[in-house]
Protein backbone atom coordinates (compact mmCIF):
# COMPACT_ATOMS: atom_id res chain seq x y z
CA UNK A 1 0.00 0.00 0.00
CA UNK A 2 1.38 3.49 -1.20
CA UNK A 3 1.89 6.18 1.45
CA UNK A 4 -1.43 7.98 1.18
CA UNK A 5 -0.77 11.78 -0.95
CA UNK A 6 -3.16 14.39 -0.97
CA UNK A 7 -5.25 14.49 -3.97
CA UNK A 8 -7.69 16.95 -5.97
CA UNK A 9 -11.46 16.62 -5.22
CA UNK A 10 -14.12 18.43 -7.18
CA UNK A 11 -17.36 19.32 -5.87
CA UNK A 12 -20.07 17.82 -7.46
CA UNK A 13 -23.46 19.20 -5.65
CA UNK A 14 -23.63 20.33 -2.23
CA UNK A 15 -27.16 19.83 -0.54
CA UNK A 16 -28.51 20.77 2.68
CA UNK A 17 -29.55 18.58 5.48
CA UNK A 18 -30.37 20.70 8.19
CA UNK A 19 -30.06 24.88 8.35
CA UNK A 20 -26.36 24.69 9.04
CA UNK A 21 -25.18 21.76 7.63
CA UNK A 22 -24.84 20.24 4.00
CA UNK A 23 -23.80 16.89 2.31
CA UNK A 24 -20.79 17.59 -0.27
CA UNK A 25 -20.69 15.11 -3.12
CA UNK A 26 -17.20 14.95 -4.27
CA UNK A 27 -15.43 13.74 -7.20
CA UNK A 28 -11.45 12.16 -6.49
CA UNK A 29 -10.02 11.21 -10.03
CA UNK A 30 -8.69 7.17 -9.15
CA UNK A 31 -10.62 7.16 -5.43
CA UNK A 32 -9.31 3.41 -3.80
CA UNK A 33 -12.95 3.45 -2.03
CA UNK A 34 -13.01 3.07 1.80
CA UNK A 35 -14.68 1.41 4.62
CA UNK A 36 -17.86 2.72 6.91
CA UNK A 37 -16.77 4.95 9.55
CA UNK A 38 -13.40 6.18 7.78
CA UNK A 39 -12.26 10.05 7.51
CA UNK A 40 -10.67 11.67 5.30
CA UNK A 41 -8.48 14.80 5.76
CA UNK A 42 -9.23 18.15 3.67
CA UNK A 43 -6.54 21.02 2.97
CA UNK A 44 -7.00 24.59 1.91
CA UNK A 45 -4.88 26.65 0.89
CA UNK A 46 -4.66 30.17 0.43
CA UNK A 47 -3.33 31.69 -2.35
CA UNK A 48 -0.59 33.21 0.03
CA UNK A 49 0.51 29.91 0.72
CA UNK A 50 -1.04 29.63 3.74
CA UNK A 51 -3.17 26.21 4.88
CA UNK A 52 -4.92 24.56 6.88
CA UNK A 53 -6.70 20.76 7.39
CA UNK A 54 -9.70 19.45 9.07
CA UNK A 55 -10.86 15.84 9.64
CA UNK A 56 -14.03 14.89 8.40
CA UNK A 57 -15.72 11.51 8.07
CA UNK A 58 -17.16 10.21 5.05
CA UNK A 59 -21.09 9.66 5.04
CA UNK A 60 -21.53 6.54 3.16
CA UNK A 61 -20.22 3.94 1.56
CA UNK A 62 -18.20 4.06 -1.72
CA UNK A 63 -19.61 5.28 -4.94
CA UNK A 64 -16.83 4.40 -7.96
CA UNK A 65 -15.10 8.06 -8.00
CA UNK A 66 -17.55 9.70 -5.99
CA UNK A 67 -17.64 10.61 -2.30
CA UNK A 68 -19.84 12.01 0.20
CA UNK A 69 -19.09 14.09 3.05
CA UNK A 70 -21.71 16.08 5.36
CA UNK A 71 -20.12 19.14 7.16
CA UNK A 72 -21.67 21.23 10.26
CA UNK A 73 -20.80 25.20 9.63
CA UNK A 74 -19.09 26.24 12.75
CA UNK A 75 -19.48 29.73 13.24
CA UNK A 76 -16.09 31.29 12.82
CA UNK A 77 -14.59 27.97 11.69
CA UNK A 78 -11.89 27.96 9.66
CA UNK A 79 -12.89 25.29 6.98
CA UNK A 80 -16.15 24.65 7.25
CA UNK A 81 -17.68 27.81 6.36
CA UNK A 82 -16.18 27.41 3.05
CA UNK A 83 -16.63 24.46 2.38
CA UNK A 84 -20.53 24.55 3.70
CA UNK A 85 -21.42 28.28 2.02
CA UNK A 86 -18.35 29.12 -0.28
CA UNK A 87 -17.77 26.26 -2.09
CA UNK A 88 -19.61 25.77 -5.09
CA UNK A 89 -19.69 22.64 -8.07
CA UNK A 90 -16.70 22.86 -10.11
CA UNK A 91 -14.23 24.40 -7.34
CA UNK A 92 -11.80 22.19 -5.72
CA UNK A 93 -10.36 21.21 -2.23
CA UNK A 94 -7.33 18.84 -1.62
CA UNK A 95 -8.21 15.34 0.45
CA UNK A 96 -5.92 12.72 1.81
CA UNK A 97 -7.71 9.12 2.52
CA UNK A 98 -9.35 7.50 3.48
CA UNK A 99 -7.95 6.78 7.17
CA UNK A 100 -8.47 5.36 10.15
CA UNK A 101 -9.26 1.25 10.33
CA UNK A 102 -9.87 0.95 13.75
CA UNK A 103 -13.83 3.06 13.95
CA UNK A 104 -14.70 0.73 11.33
CA UNK A 105 -17.53 -1.57 10.29
CA UNK A 106 -17.31 -3.95 7.93
CA UNK A 107 -20.61 -6.10 6.58
CA UNK A 108 -20.48 -9.84 7.03
CA UNK A 109 -19.94 -10.06 11.01
CA UNK A 110 -22.97 -11.89 12.92
CA UNK A 111 -22.65 -9.77 16.22
CA UNK A 112 -25.48 -7.20 16.57
CA UNK A 113 -24.42 -3.64 16.41
CA UNK A 114 -25.11 -0.35 18.33
CA UNK A 115 -24.68 3.24 17.05
CA UNK A 116 -25.22 6.05 19.19
CA UNK A 117 -25.02 9.12 17.84
CA UNK A 118 -24.22 12.60 19.09
CA UNK A 119 -25.11 15.51 16.67
CA UNK A 120 -22.54 15.87 13.90
CA UNK A 121 -21.49 12.12 14.98
CA UNK A 122 -24.07 10.86 13.32
CA UNK A 123 -22.35 11.24 9.92
CA UNK A 124 -19.61 8.04 10.19
CA UNK A 125 -22.55 5.42 11.58
CA UNK A 126 -24.62 6.63 8.74
CA UNK A 127 -21.73 5.82 6.53
CA UNK A 128 -22.22 2.23 8.49
CA UNK A 129 -25.84 1.95 7.90
CA UNK A 130 -25.93 2.72 4.50
CA UNK A 131 -23.19 -0.12 4.07
CA UNK A 132 -25.39 -2.35 5.56
CA UNK A 133 -28.08 -1.49 3.75
CA UNK A 134 -25.77 -1.32 0.18
CA UNK A 135 -24.45 -5.17 1.32
CA UNK A 136 -28.18 -6.88 1.80
CA UNK A 137 -26.81 -7.67 5.32
CA UNK A 138 -28.98 -8.95 7.72
CA UNK A 139 -26.80 -8.13 10.82
CA UNK A 140 -29.44 -6.09 13.55
CA UNK A 141 -28.67 -2.66 14.00
CA UNK A 142 -29.46 0.13 16.63
CA UNK A 143 -28.99 3.48 15.92
CA UNK A 144 -29.45 5.67 18.89
CA UNK A 145 -29.70 9.93 18.24
CA UNK A 146 -29.34 12.25 20.19
CA UNK A 147 -30.01 15.47 18.50
CA UNK A 148 -31.16 19.43 19.78
CA UNK A 149 -34.37 19.00 18.07
CA UNK A 150 -36.12 17.96 15.03
CA UNK A 151 -34.61 20.14 12.98
CA UNK A 152 -31.50 19.06 13.71
CA UNK A 153 -31.46 15.70 12.51
CA UNK A 154 -29.79 14.70 9.76
CA UNK A 155 -30.54 12.55 6.78
CA UNK A 156 -34.51 12.72 8.48
CA UNK A 157 -36.24 10.91 5.35
CA UNK A 158 -33.83 8.63 5.16
CA UNK A 159 -34.08 7.54 8.27
CA UNK A 160 -37.43 7.51 8.60
CA UNK A 161 -37.69 5.25 5.57
CA UNK A 162 -37.99 1.91 6.48
CA UNK A 163 -35.03 -0.13 6.74
CA UNK A 164 -35.57 -3.99 7.90
CA UNK A 165 -33.44 -4.74 10.54
CA UNK A 166 -32.26 -0.99 11.63
CA UNK A 167 -33.95 0.27 14.61
CA UNK A 168 -33.79 4.20 15.35
CA UNK A 169 -34.60 5.98 18.16
CA UNK A 170 -34.23 9.65 19.35
CA UNK A 171 -33.62 11.55 22.22
CA UNK A 172 -33.75 14.97 22.23
CA UNK A 173 -32.08 17.78 23.78
CA UNK A 174 -33.38 20.71 23.80
CA UNK A 175 -36.83 20.68 21.88
CA UNK A 176 -39.06 18.05 21.55
CA UNK A 177 -41.59 17.33 18.87
CA UNK A 178 -45.75 16.44 19.66
CA UNK A 179 -46.04 13.01 20.56
CA UNK A 180 -42.76 12.35 22.33
CA UNK A 181 -42.98 11.46 26.22
CA UNK A 182 -39.76 11.89 27.04
CA UNK A 183 -38.92 15.53 28.29
CA UNK A 184 -35.83 17.10 26.80
CA UNK A 185 -32.12 16.15 27.84
CA UNK A 186 -29.38 14.53 27.93
CA UNK A 187 -28.74 10.68 27.16
CA UNK A 188 -29.26 9.09 30.29
CA UNK A 189 -28.48 5.09 31.50
CA UNK A 190 -31.97 4.54 30.75
CA UNK A 191 -32.18 6.07 27.53
CA UNK A 192 -29.39 3.18 26.42
CA UNK A 193 -31.16 0.67 28.72
CA UNK A 194 -34.06 1.11 26.65
CA UNK A 195 -33.25 2.27 23.42
CA UNK A 196 -30.18 0.05 23.02
CA UNK A 197 -29.17 -2.91 23.25
CA UNK A 198 -28.73 -5.29 26.18
CA UNK A 199 -25.13 -6.27 27.08
CA UNK A 200 -25.57 -9.89 27.32
CA UNK A 201 -26.24 -9.98 23.01
CA UNK A 202 -22.39 -8.67 23.63
CA UNK A 203 -23.10 -5.74 20.38
CA UNK A 204 -20.28 -4.04 18.87
CA UNK A 205 -21.04 -0.41 20.10
CA UNK A 206 -19.98 2.89 17.69
CA UNK A 207 -20.19 5.86 19.60
CA UNK A 208 -19.62 9.37 17.35
CA UNK A 209 -20.06 13.01 18.72
CA UNK A 210 -18.35 15.61 20.92
CA UNK A 211 -16.00 15.15 23.67
CA UNK A 212 -18.49 15.35 26.54
CA UNK A 213 -20.78 13.18 24.99
CA UNK A 214 -19.03 10.35 24.05
CA UNK A 215 -17.59 10.71 27.39
CA UNK A 216 -21.18 10.38 29.30
CA UNK A 217 -22.28 7.37 26.56
CA UNK A 218 -19.18 5.16 26.94
CA UNK A 219 -19.43 5.56 30.72
CA UNK A 220 -22.71 4.54 30.53
CA UNK A 221 -22.45 1.61 28.11
CA UNK A 222 -19.60 0.64 31.00
CA UNK A 223 -21.92 0.60 33.57
CA UNK A 224 -24.94 -1.54 31.30
CA UNK A 225 -22.24 -4.28 31.12
CA UNK A 226 -20.60 -3.83 27.68
CA UNK A 227 -17.06 -4.80 27.74
CA UNK A 228 -14.96 -2.11 27.12
CA UNK A 229 -13.63 -3.96 23.79
CA UNK A 230 -16.69 -3.62 22.19
CA UNK A 231 -16.70 0.00 22.38
CA UNK A 232 -15.36 2.13 19.98
CA UNK A 233 -15.43 6.00 20.22
CA UNK A 234 -14.76 8.66 18.02
CA UNK A 235 -14.77 12.08 19.35
CA UNK A 236 -15.10 15.77 17.59
CA UNK A 237 -12.53 18.23 18.89
CA UNK A 238 -13.36 21.10 20.79
CA UNK A 239 -11.15 23.27 18.27
CA UNK A 240 -13.58 22.30 15.34
CA UNK A 241 -14.49 24.32 12.29
CA UNK B 1 -6.49 15.80 32.95
CA UNK B 2 -9.21 18.00 32.29
CA UNK B 3 -8.23 19.47 28.38
CA UNK B 4 -10.57 17.72 26.41
CA UNK B 5 -8.74 15.14 24.06
CA UNK B 6 -10.19 12.86 20.87
CA UNK B 7 -9.20 10.08 19.96
CA UNK B 8 -6.73 7.63 18.49
CA UNK B 9 -8.10 7.70 15.52
CA UNK B 10 -7.60 11.52 14.54
CA UNK B 11 -3.80 10.36 14.22
CA UNK B 12 -4.51 8.39 11.20
CA UNK B 13 -4.39 10.71 8.82
CA UNK B 14 -0.56 12.66 10.05
CA UNK B 15 0.89 8.94 10.87
CA UNK B 16 -0.16 7.80 7.64
CA UNK B 17 2.74 10.31 5.95
CA UNK B 18 5.13 8.14 8.13
CA UNK B 19 4.03 4.73 7.49
CA UNK B 20 2.76 2.81 4.66
CA UNK B 21 0.47 1.12 7.22
CA UNK B 22 -2.85 1.84 9.01
CA UNK B 23 -0.72 2.15 12.58
CA UNK B 24 -4.26 3.41 14.49
CA UNK B 25 -5.05 -0.64 13.95
CA UNK B 26 -1.71 -1.35 15.69
CA UNK B 27 -1.88 -2.61 19.01
CA UNK B 28 0.46 -1.10 21.54
CA UNK B 29 1.54 -1.66 24.37
CA UNK B 30 1.99 1.29 27.14
CA UNK B 31 5.48 1.58 28.71
CA UNK B 32 3.91 2.97 31.95
CA UNK B 33 1.66 0.68 32.93
CA UNK B 34 1.82 -1.90 30.11
CA UNK B 35 -1.66 -1.85 29.03
CA UNK B 36 -2.45 -3.10 25.79
CA UNK B 37 -4.75 -1.68 22.87
CA UNK B 38 -5.27 -0.28 19.44
CA UNK B 39 -3.65 3.02 18.86
CA UNK B 40 -6.78 4.20 18.23
CA UNK B 41 -8.12 4.20 20.89
CA UNK B 42 -5.19 6.41 22.85
CA UNK B 43 -6.39 9.67 24.60
CA UNK B 44 -5.02 12.32 21.80
CA UNK B 45 -4.41 16.05 22.85
CA UNK B 46 -3.68 18.86 20.68
CA UNK B 47 -3.56 19.37 17.46
CA UNK B 48 -0.82 22.17 18.39
CA UNK B 49 2.27 22.25 18.91
CA UNK B 50 1.84 18.82 18.43
CA UNK B 51 -0.14 15.53 19.01
CA UNK B 52 0.46 13.69 21.84
CA UNK B 53 -1.13 10.51 22.50
CA UNK B 54 -1.53 9.35 25.65
CA UNK B 55 -2.39 5.40 27.42
CA UNK B 56 -6.89 5.57 28.11
CA UNK B 57 -5.47 3.72 31.13
CA UNK B 58 -2.99 5.38 32.90
CA UNK B 59 -3.06 8.89 30.80
CA UNK B 60 0.97 8.66 30.53
CA UNK B 61 1.83 9.72 27.29
CA UNK B 62 2.56 6.87 24.67
CA UNK B 63 3.71 8.73 21.09
CA UNK B 64 3.97 12.10 20.53
CA UNK B 65 4.44 13.55 16.64
CA UNK B 66 5.03 17.01 15.30
CA UNK B 67 4.93 18.09 11.93
CA UNK B 68 7.04 20.96 11.01
CA UNK B 69 8.29 22.11 8.07
CA UNK B 70 10.44 19.39 5.48
CA UNK B 71 9.75 17.19 8.74
CA UNK B 72 7.84 14.98 10.82
CA UNK B 73 9.41 13.85 14.58
CA UNK B 74 7.53 11.18 16.26
CA UNK B 75 8.53 10.10 19.71
CA UNK B 76 7.49 6.73 20.85
CA UNK B 77 9.39 6.33 24.04
CA UNK B 78 6.52 5.81 25.65
CA UNK B 79 5.23 2.51 23.73
CA UNK B 80 7.13 -0.91 24.64
CA UNK B 81 6.00 -2.09 21.15
CA UNK B 82 3.59 -2.11 18.44
CA UNK B 83 1.91 -4.81 17.03
CA UNK B 84 0.86 -4.43 13.44
CA UNK B 85 -1.49 -6.65 11.89
CA UNK B 86 0.18 -7.98 8.10
CA UNK B 87 -1.20 -10.18 5.64
CA UNK B 88 1.19 -13.43 5.17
Amino acid sequence: MPRLTWQAAELVTSTPETGTARTLRLRVPGWRGHLAGQHVDVRLTAEDGYSTRRSYSLAGPADGEFLDLTVESVPDGEVSPYLTEIMRPGDQVEIRGPVGGWFVWRPGGDRPVLLVAGGSGIVPLMAMVRARRQAGSDTPFRLVYSVRGPDNVYYADELRRPDPGLDVSYLYTRSVPEGVSRPAGRVTQADLAEAGRPAALAPDCYVCGPTGFVETAADLLLALGHAPERIRTERFGPSGG
Amino acid sequence: MTQEHLDGNTLAGPLSEIFAVDVTTATGRCASCGMSGPIGALHVYGPDPGLVGRCPGCEEVVLRLVRGPGSAWLDLRGTISLKVHLPD
